[in-house]
């Protein structure tokens, strides 16, 4: 048995890996809105001083950051029908991405706002800004620009882990791997083919965090 | 609501009665864990130290390996040794090949954060070190590794936890480790909330102290 590639099978198959491929960069842009939106929520309710709001989202960033994705999944997967609630598999996979990465994102999100310094906050409020002004106008645009290369990372760890998806039985990139590798008994193909639209998907994403951390060095020094 | 809480305390009874397939299950995901952290740890900072090293080439070289595993999940990566490297003629079973995909990966991570280390000593220290008249390899391990090594500790527990996680996805190819046993019990007790719970509370037990540890190492730098 050799190693070597056979081309003529992956361009056969490239319209399911292409289908996968778009899969993939759908689920995971749907579950990056849902994980900023679930993030914003968690972190939001981590930093008042009610325990009622506090302990609730600590919690969950605890738990989430304590326990594997593929048994969260497995939890809404097999659990929800229980709940008679049914939905397709994709939505479950979206709701448990979104779920997971929202832990990660409140945690940057907070971090974001705590880099900024107590004095300013203090002298927005000494200047009679309300609590949204002071969100507004001073901590989040300040915030915002240390968040983005930690955002990126986060969707990074966010595609990779759609794979998992597959294991519900998503179609996506590494199903459509996985398929021309079991069913077709052509593993070498089908598994580097995938790796490879996952490293087009990597070096682009670190592309950007790259030309932002340019871009924001130039922004700071003017 | 009485016969409900019935049927669930008789659910709950017969996950109990699983407890031996669970216990075996969370014994492999650590056993996993363990191997993945000893062999991962030790060739990542080998891969480390030669990528923080001057040797450009070297240094460009494990850069460029431990990218692809970065860039890639790692089910695929466990999908390619479970199937690819017995095409080469190395047969493997699902414990090896689980160890080696999870070795693998967390010597990738372990490796940029063993260099991002190194490469946060102070030059001073390397300067002084060079002049008192040591050599290269006493600067290493006399010097850099230990000042290193104290300033990336909270990374590397962080990368455990992170380990004991991915570790879940051996599961995918038949080993029966903690996620793997959940999966067999709620074949039989199908309720998927109560036997995930329980199997979220053994990676919790595991993970959670090391997280909070990591968390408080932090806190002290």
């Amino acid at each position: 048995m050799n190693l070597s590639l056979n081309f003529r099978v992956i361009g056969e198959t490239l319209p399911d890996f292409l289908t996968g491929l778009t899969a993939t960069v759908t689920i995971s842009l749907a579950a990056f809105v849902g994980a900023l939106i679930v993030g914003v929520i968690a972190c939001a309710m981590s930093l008042q001083t009610s325990r009622y709001l506090r302990a609730p989202a600590v919690a969950y960033i605890d738990v989430i950051r304590a326990t594997p994705l593929l048994a969260q999944l497995y939890f809404l997967y097999f659990g929800l029908p229980s709940f008679g609630l049914m939905m397709p598999e994709i939505m479950v996979g979206v709701i448990a991405l979104s779920l997971n990465s929202g832990a990660y994102v409140s945690e940057i999100v907070r971090s974001g706002i705590l880099a900024i310094p107590r004095g300013q906050v203090e002298a927005g409020a000494a200047s009679g800004m309300s609590y949204l002004q002071q969100m507004r106008l001073i901590i989040l645009p300040q915030a915002l620009r240390t968040m983005v290369s930690p955002l990126i990372g986060q969707a990074i760890v966010l595609v990779k882990d759609s794979s998992l998806l597959s294991l519900i039985s998503v179609l996506e990139l590494t199903r459509a791997g996985q398929t021309l590798a079991i069913n077709r008994f052509m593993p070498v193909e089908g598994l580097v083919t995938t790796a490879v639209c996952y490293l087009i998907i990597y070096y682009g994403l670190k592309l950007m965090a790259h030309a932002w951390g340019r871009f924001d060095q130039v922004g700071a020094k003017r | 609501m009485n016969e409900t809480l019935a049927f669930l305390l008789e659910q709950i009874k017969s996950v109990i009665e699983f407890h031996p397939v669970i216990l075996k299950g969370l014994g492999m995901t650590i056993l996993v864990s363990l191997i993945g952290i000893v062999a991962g740890g030790l060739a990542g900072f080998a891969l480390g130290i030669g990528r923080a090293s001057s040797y450009k080439t070297l240094s460009f070289l494990i850069g460029a390996y431990t990218d692809i595993f970065r860039g890639t999940p790692v089910l695929v990566q466990l999908f390619v040794v479970f199937f690819i490297l017995p095409q080469a003629g190395i047969e493997l079973d699902s414990f090896s090949a689980g160890a080696i995909a999870l070795s693998n990966i967390t010597a990738c991570f372990v490796s940029e954060i063993v260099a991002s280390g190194l490469k946060a000593v102070p030059v001073g220290q390397l300067e002084a070190a060079l002049s008192s008249g040591l050599t290269r390899l006493q600067r290493l391990r006399l010097i850099a590794l230990p000042q290193a090594t104290r300033l990336i500790v909270p990374s590397l527990a962080g990368q455990f936890v992170l380990l004991v996680k991915d570790s879940s996805v051996v599961s995918a190819i038949g080993l029966l480790d903690l996620t793997r046993s959940g999966w067999i019990v709620v074949q039989s007790i199908p309720n998927g909330l109560l036997v995930f719970s329980v199997v979220g509370l053994g990676y919790f037990l595991v993970c959670y102290p090391i997280l909070n540890w990591s968390r408080a190492l932090e806190k002290k730098h």
